[in-house]
């Protein structure tokens, strides 16, 4: 019997246009897509991911060939023809396919390489297939490897850090429209990480006021006090409309949730103060056509990865000019950590003699009752004088000569912990003291 | 006297032009500041022609085609250059300078001898209605610049397709105030030009109003821009439409200014 391969079929943004991946996308949820599946006999253990940007079906099977086509048929037979989907959904089989999810999962193949949220989409994605027993050892196995290899990568490395660029787009745009965003307000239909970010990057740029509107009061209300808003329901969309200049949208509704139609008015109620919306669901919440009136700009998540892209050359300018300052930065708090090292040694040692000297003068004094106040203060004067006489050279010692090679140093310093015992609890020390 | 200063401040102009394109592709700071100090002075330069001007002619030299498009020319530096005081639109310098060359070489080819003053133009009037109407059509010339910059930039906004001009011009916001501006300067300098020319008409001719050709044409552009302010004022007019009729009603103007003399005719018409 051969070995069951591992087969990832999808399509993503860079095979395929938003038309088609709107067609694509499951917005019905993965439940009856889930359960469509199982009347295919080839696939053993299946998953299903459907994302803004990607649509992907993980299975294992023993007959990757016929089961390709059986799956391809029932997921999008019915919203692209069959010889059209050739041309964009790519295969991977065993390792490629293996790599490929785990660079999703890391949000390395994302539109906005480091966004976060692919992650959740992910998990999401292998609760509901859990749920419904679709996956099985190797998927379990397969997935929560995927999850950890995010997170080292996400703690690893600083991918994390570009995923505001979609929301540097946004404000970029808005700042050609309406020049200072100060006094202007956003507004929030549905929620998501990106939407979230692209709003918190609005409001780091001088907007003052969020709205936020949800399809539960609940999670809007939530989210408004995040942001210090105000929260409405869906139906007072078009009236809040008056109230904002800025609209990211980004619900799971399957259909629009404004039209031109619902715009014109609005404008004469604003006095033709410009709109500036952004779409960033897949499928889009917004009619195109609304782009067409006058003083209203729509941008939906491939215009805006059109401004990323056009920034690319001046971010990776950035990103050099970030290098050298780390590098800067790095070689100036290095120097300045190994200066510092004879520092908490001293303190320590200083510490420790100080404790020893007071506990024997206690003593001491204990058996001596008879002592005048005075002749106590001399007792004690004399002991740290004597403390800090036996400390002199060693603190010379230590601080001998800054400037000289830092293994001798160590080398010193290393030497004055082992005499005077500082190593049991020294670490804890050399970390508070600056 | 009075012509070599005209010519240098033509070339002054054709250098801030020259450096204010040159910023516009690189976009580098010190060219702009370069450019910046080649107009002003050139201007200044422009003012001192005009001085001299009026000093040899001995009446206020805006009444041949040479004097008129001339201090139109100045009006519209000047105009520009007390907004630069007051706040800066980016590249607005560029797309001034090139009108203000275009004018300065429309002057320079008009006939720029000092003819006696016919009787009547002979009349304190003169300066008062002519300068007036000609920095309205100034300003209004600043905001039809700033209409067409409008233009250029919202279609890249709206087509999402990033060139020349994204990155150099202003916000969509900045050029709809620019236009706000001038024309709530621009406007009651029309108007009052206007009525000064009204009143001047009833003590030179007798009347308030011939319907002289000029005088038709300078009401048609009035009420374009009449409609234009009321628009803005009462329902909020703004971006692109605004553009455009700003635009538009400055031809008029262009036209109240030359077409008028040169197709119609009337006795508006002095310099022929």
């Amino acid at each position: 019997m051969p070995r069951d391969v591992i087969v990832l079929l999808g399509v993503n943004h860079k095979t395929t246009p938003l038309e088609v991946r709107e067609k694509m996308a499951l917005s019905g949820g993965y439940e009856q897509p889930l359960k469509d599946l199982a009347a295919i006999g080839g696939l053993k253990e299946y998953y299903l991911l459907s994302t803004c940007n990607r649509v992907e079906v993980l299975y294992t099977t023993d007959r990757p060939a016929e089961t390709r086509k059986e799956v391809l048929e029932l997921l999008f037979g019915r919203a692209v023809p069959p010889k059209e989907l050739d041309r964009y959904v790519y295969q991977y089989e065993n390792e490629d396919a293996i790599q490929h999810l785990f660079m999703v999962a890391s949000s390395l193949d994302s539109m906005i390489v480091g966004e976060a949220q692919i992650l959740g989409q992910l998990k999401e994605a292998y609760r509901n297939a859990a749920e419904k027993n679709t996956s099985g050892l190797i998927l379990n196995k397969l997935l929560h490897k995927a999850f950890f290899v995010a997170k080292r990568v996400r703690t690893e490395t600083r991918i994390g850090a570009s995923a505001v660029s979609i929301s540097y787009a946004a404000v970029e745009l808005a700042r050609k429209i309406f020049g200072q965003l100060d006094n202007k307000s956003v507004m929030l239909v549905g929620a998501g990480e990106m939407a979230e970010l692209a709003a918190e990057h609005l409001v780091g740029n001088g907007v003052t006021s969020v709205v936020v509107v949800n399809r539960t009061l609940e999670r809007a209300v939530n989210l408004a006090r995040r942001f210090n808003g105000r929260a409405a329901s869906l139906e007072e969309l078009v009236d809040q409309l008056q109230h904002v200049d800025i609209i990211i949208s980004s619900t799971g509704a399957t259909g629009t949730i404004l039209s031109k139609k619902d715009l014109k008015p609005v404008m004469r109620e604003r006095r033709n103060r410009p709109l500036f919306f952004i779409d960033i669901a897949v499928p889009r919440d917004l009619d195109q056509d609304i782009n067409e009136l006058d003083n209203v700009y729509l941008y939906d998540i491939d215009d805006l990865q059109n401004v990323v892209e056009m920034n690319r050359a001046e971010r990776d300018r950035e990103a050099v000019k970030a290098e050298r300052i780390v590098e800067e930065e790095t070689l100036k708090f290095s120097s300045w950590l190994d200066s510092m090292e004879v520092t908490p040694t001293i303190v320590e040692l200083r510490r420790m003699a100080d404790e020893i000297c007071r506990v024997e003068v206690e003593k001491t004094l204990g058996k001596l009752k008879h002592f005048t106040p005075k002749e106590q203060k001399s007792l004690e004067k004399m002991a740290s004088a004597i403390v800090s006489k036996m400390l002199h050279n060693p603190v010379q010692y230590l601080k001998a000569d800054n400037a000289d090679h830092s293994n001798q140093r160590h080398g010193r310093i290393n030497t004055v912990r082992e005499i005077f015992h500082l190593n049991e609890n020294g670490g804890k020390e050399t970390e508070r003291n600056p | 006297m009075s012509y070599l200063l005209f010519q240098i401040s033509f070339l002054g102009y054709f250098l801030a032009m020259a450096a204010y394109i040159v910023y516009f592709v690189s976009q580098k700071n010190q060219v702009r500041l370069i450019a910046r100090n080649i107009i002003l002075a050139a201007g200044i330069l422009h003012t001192l022609n005009i001085a001299v001007r009026y000093y040899e002619a001995g009446y206020t030299p805006i009444t041949s085609q040479h004097e008129t498009v001339s201090f139109f020319a100045w009006s519209i530096v000047w105009g520009y250059l007390s907004f630069r005081w007051r706040y800066t639109v980016k590249n607005f310098g560029t797309f001034v300078s090139v009108m203000t060359v275009a004018l300065m070489f429309v002057a320079a080819l008009a006939s720029r001898e000092v003819l006696p003053l016919v009787p009547a133009l002979q009349s304190w009037w003169l300066p008062v209605h002519a300068s007036i109407s000609i920095i309205a059509d100034g300003f209004l010339a600043l905001a039809c610049i700033g209409g067409i910059m409008y233009l250029l930039q919202e279609r890249e906004i709206k087509k999402k397709r990033f060139g020349l001009f994204y990155s150099r011009l202003p916000s969509l916001d900045a050029l709809d105030k620019l236009n706000h501006h001038c024309l709530s300067i621009g406007f009651p300098l029309l108007t009052l030009g206007i009525i000064s020319g009204s009143i001047w008409a009833k003590q030179a001719w007798g009347a308030y109003w011939h319907w002289d050709p000029k005088e038709t044409w300078s009401l048609i552009t009035w009420f374009l821009y009449a409609a234009l302010v009321h628009q803005r004022f009462t329902v909020g007019w703004r971006g692109r439409p605004a553009a455009i009729m700003t635009i538009i009603a400055f031809l008029a103007v262009l036209f109240t200014l030359w077409g008028v003399n040169y197709f119609l005719g009337g006795i508006h018409t002095y310099a022929s």
